[in-house]
């Protein structure tokens, strides 16, 4: 029986699709088998994210409006044994999917595979309650600032009402130089405010930008910082006990991880 | 001029990632228990009361909020209300 993760945030444009994207890539070459889902109904990205934007036929409307079964609405992903992706649709809206149909295709899709993940859109309305409904455990990412924290604040607020206990956090596009400089609120800072387990950090990468201009998730770039930790979390997903790195070494939190990864010329 | 002085004296002495998590604190208490600050203040004025019939405390460094906690079953996490109340000294009279 496979898990089923949302991939939640509250604010918009933190990184939940490049999140996504990458654990789903991660546990894929862990030998899993994943099936990604795009909720994001009418905004779909995660389809051009994972570069596969040119192999659509159907979509999650499709599959729970019943005008095909939700194999033929899978998308396998050539390059990565084991991975697919069920695209959003895009000229519908959120209300085309409610909750109950998302626990039946989530149960559905459990039967075959290890893990199911869900970009969830932005906000707190309707395409939020679709994504989170048939999720076993929740992914919340943020960035380390004001407004971000906040909102995931109130996310895991409405995460625990119903039912989904103790989400884990990633802190997405963490810049140590402003750490350092007092200008960006640590991981302390951040877990001290939200009192939540931390799943991973994720510096502030330009691979990032580069990988999704090319459609080739960075978790496969052995040369990306952010590639790495994506990989790093896609094993604590899998129970794996991984050190989290320490912004806030004197010694600099990209030095540290280049030493530790023998990356020489990461950024 | 004086306020562009004072401006960068201020920053120099607190640095902005401070401002930020304190700025979060207060505006927490508000979102999370849907309480407002006075709402705080009245609990507060209470528990100084109550406590004061048994020992001096330091007033001015109290520290009340909500936040959040792990429940006993460690599998969820409850709001919590936190008081931090530094005592100056216990009186005698309860004995
Ligand atoms: N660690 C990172 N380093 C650099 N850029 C990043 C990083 N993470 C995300 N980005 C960039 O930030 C932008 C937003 O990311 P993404 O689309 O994943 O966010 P989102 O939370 O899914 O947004 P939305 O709420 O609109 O769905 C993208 O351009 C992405 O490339
Ligand atoms: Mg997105």
């Amino acid at each position: 029986m496979g898990e089923v993760i949302v991939i939640t945030s509250g604010k918009g444009g933190v990184g939940k699709t490049t999140t996504t994207a990458n654990l789903g890539t991660g546990l894929a070459l862990e030998n899993k088998q994943v099936v990604l889902i795009d909720t994001d109904i009418g905004l779909r990205n995660l389809d051009v994210v994972m570069g596969l934007e040119n192999r659509i036929v159907y979509d999650l409307v499709d599959v729970v409006e019943g005008h095909c079964r939700v194999k033929q609405a899978l998308i396998k992903d050539r390059r990565y044994e084991g991975l697919y992706l069920l695209p959003a649709a895009q000229t519908r809206d959120k209300n085309a999917v409610n909750p109950k149909q998302m626990v039946k295709l989530c149960q559905e899709l459990r039967e075959e595979f290890d893990f199911i993940l869900i970009d969830c859109p932005a906000g707190i309305e309707q395409g939020f309650r679709n994504a989170i409904s048939g999720a076993d455990r929740a992914i919340v990412v943020t960035t380390p600032d004001v407004s971000a924290v906040r909102d995931a604040d109130r996310i895991i607020g409405l995460l625990e009402s119903s039912e989904l206990k103790n989400p884990k956090i990633i802190i997405n596009r963490v810049k140590p130089d402003m750490v350092r400089r007092g200008d960006m609120m640590t991981i302390d800072d951040i877990i001290d405010i939200l009192a939540v387990d931390l799943l991973g950090v994720v510096p502030d990468d330009e691979k990032i930008v580069i990988s999704t201009n090319r459609g080739e998730p960075a978790v496969t770039d052995s040369k990306s910082l952010a590639g790495q930790v994506y990989r790093n979390i896609a094993k604590r997903i899998l129970g794996e006990n991984i050190p989290i790195l320490d912004v806030q070494s004197e010694e600099g939190f990209l030095h540290k991880l280049k030493r530790l990864f023998g990356i020489k010329n990461a950024m | 001029m004086l306020a562009g002085l004072l401006n960068l004296v201020s920053r120099k002495s607190r640095s902005s990632k401070d401002t930020a998590k304190e700025r979060l604190k207060l505006v927490l208490i508000h979102d999370r228990a849907n309480v407002s600050p006075q709402f705080l203040e009245m609990i507060k004025g209470e528990i100084i009361k109550v406590i004061q019939h048994y020992m001096d405390i330091d007033e001015d460094a109290l520290d009340i909020q909500i936040t959040r906690t792990k429940n006993d079953e460690g599998n969820g996490i409850v709001p919590a209300l936190v008081a931090n109340i530094p005592i100056k000294k216990v009186k005698n009279s309860g004995k």
